[in-house]
């Protein structure tokens, strides 16, 4: 087969793969020798007419699988044409699309051919190849595979910057029922066993007396779950996810709003959900992690275990939580700012560095050009002083007037 | 009027000098008309600089940091802005930068975005094209004055490479060993093609889902600017009008059969396990097929935690152990008192003269119960519904393993094996009986002793701890 066309099977099986994240991993380059660098920020190369950042190349190693998972294009009982890349076409491919700065490097991952060591050595063997015989210090992400031996994990990790592993789906039921192959146990181990080995090579990085333990994977782990693909609500997702940052300490978890796929399986729910709700639960995910929500307090906000998709939860959680506000900018603590709708993290702590200076009126946020019209209900400013906060309508008043509806994934019938 | 003649278009040392020359000879920003070296003065910018009246002047750390980024925007203004600020931060105005809802502090920060912007773009959108020789070559055209600033990053990343860079603007050139800048030059100076953007185009078009169009998300990232020197960009306009069609075919042909060649397992190394006699006599065996039994259980506390965490150590050990429950470390390891309790409890054991040999641990409750909040898991103590779930397996795991004393730690544990809720306070160091008639040694859990806050009470409680253990030991002798 032609490389072209390998190319274009094996990149369209790992699209549904939302990660291209290339940041946060130790800082290198190539003034020693070698080719590439990573300065720690990611970077995004290019943009798709789908909104994603390409910032790798993002590739399955063979779209071959023994697998039979339900949501995915690569599964055994898909009629897609198979295709497989040598590991030498991979090495070659990754050197020239990097050496024209079209990449930051490599996302590989694979179908599951033969057995899960097989095809782990040969996804090893592509960035071992890169690393050593190339010297390559752009990003490399490798999936891993759960089952695959301890040896071939650890020189995983010695030539990724991260490693990932997809929890698939929010809950243990619906896995089995849409990858009877999959064992979230499995998972779940083999994301503590590399907890376990990134942290061992962190502190083996601080501790300078002693002699560094192996490199492993200085960017982390991340993982992936199809949002829409079975019946788990928002609250289960959120769980869940909250569950893997807290026990695995994972840098990211990514969520993919089940798309249709060509030759989609029998076992799918015909309708995919609405693009937004993949928003409306990274926003929830936000601030469960940086801004002090707790579950049941974001829950408040929705319906029935979902969240409101017409506004952001934050804004839904404060329109439940009226008597807590109106807050004021000149006084109020850093914890209670974060609170108001439409104040980020960033735009929180200059107003605290401002406002040591002079007091904030209104027309310095909209010189600062905050969203007035969902901020100004919430908050008491030198020159204002809300009377709307406990309208009836001003839910209609501060929600977006577009709504979200923008981006909504094409329906299927 | 003062006129300042600066050398280049972003040159921060030649500003920062004549900056620091102003300032000293006290002269207000009003009476200082700056401009590009070889450009008009403007008609009466013709005096010179005065004497200087003041030294020692400091500003903070973060105004060099600014301004050294702001200089590099085009627009015309930005000499005599940063010397506003410089005037103001020096007149009263020390802290000006951090109020950020100020005008020409927020029009300064808003000049340095769009720089960092440039030069992340720059970073990103430049696209080299194999010369002859093997030299690379990009065509990129920047907003602001960035090229020299940011050869460096392309000097990082590309140095084995030889590598131009041409901008309308200026030129920088790298030969391996020395980068040197040049003029200006124009699009036709580098190659109008190159072998591998064929393929670069294809994994562009492969990668993107038709199913999920965002053409305003791709356009507010990816300017329409700077699509014409973006070799894959060409193909967007394509792309974009396929993909409804592309998407109504998918849908049409609807759930499609199971393909009837199915991809095949080639070779499998799977080790399928031996099947065990759950009725065996024989011990080994028994705790074994126990330990498959707790591994497998899909308790409540299942669903959450990593694993489950069955007890180590040796069959027909003298003594023992039963802690509460697994914790955050136990969990990911899979293995009992490998956290910071158990290794307080491992040290304790040592100093107590208890041989590894004669000590068996386990917990009462086989998952780790926790709540996750943020980054973190937090310990939550097992209920009476949770322990009554584990009981059976304890119990078994105690017969089989046959100690002649067990000793719990912690009032979990004490409850699991007595079925009551008896306070430790009240029978630590006797011996009271479990519900299956065992001895059962109370004493307190390892952890109570990480708790505490003081040294002198964790010394207290340590030493008793261990004066409970050897007491433990005593027993059995």
């Amino acid at each position: 087969m032609e490389l072209r066309r390998k190319l274009e099977i094996l990149a369209d099986a790992a699209k549904y793969d939302a990660s291209c994240a290339s940041s946060g991993t130790e800082k290198r380059d190539s003034r020693e020798g070698g080719i590439g660098s990573t300065e720690g920020m990611g970077i995004c190369h290019a943009y798709a007419p789908d909104g994603r950042c390409i910032s790798l190349l993002k590739v399955l190693l063979t779209n071959a699988c023994i697998y039979d998972c339900a949501y995915c294009i690569n599964r055994a009982t898909s009629n897609v044409p198979r295709a497989r890349f040598t590991v030498r076409e991979l090495v070659d491919l990754t050197l020239d699309f990097y050496r024209r700065n079209y990449i930051e490097g490599l996302f590989l991952s694979s179908g599951i051919i033969r057995s899960p060591d097989y095809t782990m050595e040969r996804l090893v063997d592509v960035a071992r190849i890169l690393r050593e015989e190339h010297g390559f210090r752009g990003y490399i992400h490798l999936k891993t595979i759960p089952d695959a031996s301890p040896e071939l994990l650890a020189e995983a990790g010695r030539h990724a910057d991260r490693l990932s592993i997809n929890i698939e789906l929010p809950q243990e039921g619906a896995l089995k029922a849409l990858a009877p192959e999959k064992d979230l146990s499995e998972i779940r181990r083999a994301m503590g066993r590399m907890r376990l080995r990134i942290e061992e090579a962190k502190e083996a990085r601080k501790a300078e007396r002693r002699a560094p333990a192996p490199r492993f994977a200085p960017a982390g782990q991340s993982t992936q779950m199809i949002i829409g693909a079975d019946a788990s609500d928002d609250r289960a997702v959120l769980g869940t996810t909250a569950n893997l940052y807290g026990s695995y300490g994972l840098k990211r978890v990514y969520f993919s709003a089940y798309s249709p796929i060509p030759d989609a399986s029998r076992l799918l729910p015909p309708q995919p959900p609405p693009l937004v709700r993949e928003h409306r639960l990274y926003q929830a995910d936000w601030l469960l992690r940086f801004y002090g929500f707790s579950l049941d307090e974001i829950m408040a906000g929705g319906e029935g275990g979902m969240l409101d998709l017409g506004i952001d939860p934050k804004l839904a959680w404060a329109l439940r939580h009226r008597g807590d506000f109106p807050v004021d900018v000149n006084r109020a603590p850093r914890e209670r700012l974060l609170r108001v709708p439409g104040l980020g993290e960033k735009t929180v702590d200059r107003l605290l560095a401002a406002r040591r200076h002079r007091s904030i009126r209104s027309e310095d946020l909209a010189r600062l050009r905050l969203p007035l019209g969902k901020l100004l209900p919430f908050l008491v400013t030198e020159d204002h002083r809300p009377r709307v906060t406990d309208r009836l309508d001003l839910r209609a008043l501060v929600a977006p007037r577009t709504g979200f509806a923008k981006p909504v994934q094409m329906q299927l019938l | 009027m003062i006129g300042i003649a600066l050398p280049g278009p972003a040159d921060f040392p030649a500003w920062r000098d004549a900056a620091r020359r102003l300032l000293a000879a006290e002269v207000a920003p009003e009476r200082v008309a700056w401009h590009l070296a070889g450009e008009a003065a403007g008609l009466f910018a013709h005096e010179p600089v005065p004497e200087p009246r003041r030294t020692g002047l400091t500003v903070p750390r973060s105004f060099p940091e600014l301004a050294e980024v702001v200089i590099r925007h085009r627009d015309g203004e930005r000499f005599a802005l940063l010397y506003r600020l410089l005037w103001r931060i020096t007149h009263d105005e020390h802290g000006l930068l951090e109020v950020a809802t100020d005008p020409e502090v927020i029009r300064a920060q808003g000049m340095a975005k769009a720089v960092r912007r440039d030069a992340h773009k720059m970073h990103a959108f430049v696209r080299f094209r194999e010369a002859p020789e093997g030299r690379y070559v990009a065509w990129f055209e920047p907003d602001h004055h960035i090229l020299e600033a940011e050869t460096g990053f392309f000097l990082r990343r590309f140095a084995g490479m030889r590598w131009s860079i041409l901008t309308p603007e200026a030129s920088a050139h790298w030969d391996g060993e020395e980068l040197r800048m040049g003029p200006g030059g124009r699009r036709a100076d580098a190659p109008a093609e190159d072998a591998k953007e064929e393929l670069w185009r294809a994994y562009f078009a492969s990668i993107f889902n038709p199913a999920r169009l965002k053409p305003a998300a791709m356009r507010a990232e990816m300017p329409v600017k700077y699509w014409r020197n973006l070799p894959e960009a060409q193909d967007i306009p394509r792309l974009m009008a396929e993909a409804p069609k592309r998407v109504a075919a998918m849908v049409a042909r609807g759930a499609t059969p199971p393909a009837p060649r199915r991809q095949r397992v080639l070779a499998t190394d799977v080790e399928v396990p031996m099947p065990t006699d759950l009725f065996t006599q024989d011990p080994a065996t028994a705790l074994a097929a126990l330990r498959a039994e707790v591994l497998a259980d899909r308790g409540p506390l299942a669903e959450h935690a990593t694993q489950a965490v069955f007890g180590e150590g040796p069959i027909g050990a003298a003594l023992l152990f039963v802690g509460e429950q697994p914790g955050d470390e136990e969990d990911i390891a899979g293995r009992p008192f490998v956290g910071p309790a158990g290794r307080m409890f491992n040290r304790a054991l040592e100093e107590a003269g208890i041989p590894r040999a004669e000590a068996y641990v386990t917990n009462a409750v086989k998952h780790f119960k926790f709540k996750p909040t943020g980054r973190r898991r937090l310990h939550q103590s097992p209920d009476a519904g949770d322990i009554a779930h584990y009981r059976p397996f304890l119990r078994r795991e105690i017969e089989i393993v046959g100690p002649r004393l067990v000793v719990s730690l912690g009032a979990t544990a004490l409850r699991a094996l007595t079925g009551k809720p008896l306070a430790i306070t009240k029978v630590r160091g006797e011996v009271v009986k479990s519900e299956d008639g065992v001895p059962v040694f109370p004493t307190v859990h390892p952890s109570y002793l990480l708790r505490l806050p003081d040294p002198e009470s964790k010394e207290r409680e340590y030493a008793r701890f261990l004066g409970d253990l050897k007491g433990a030991w005593r027993e059995v002798q």
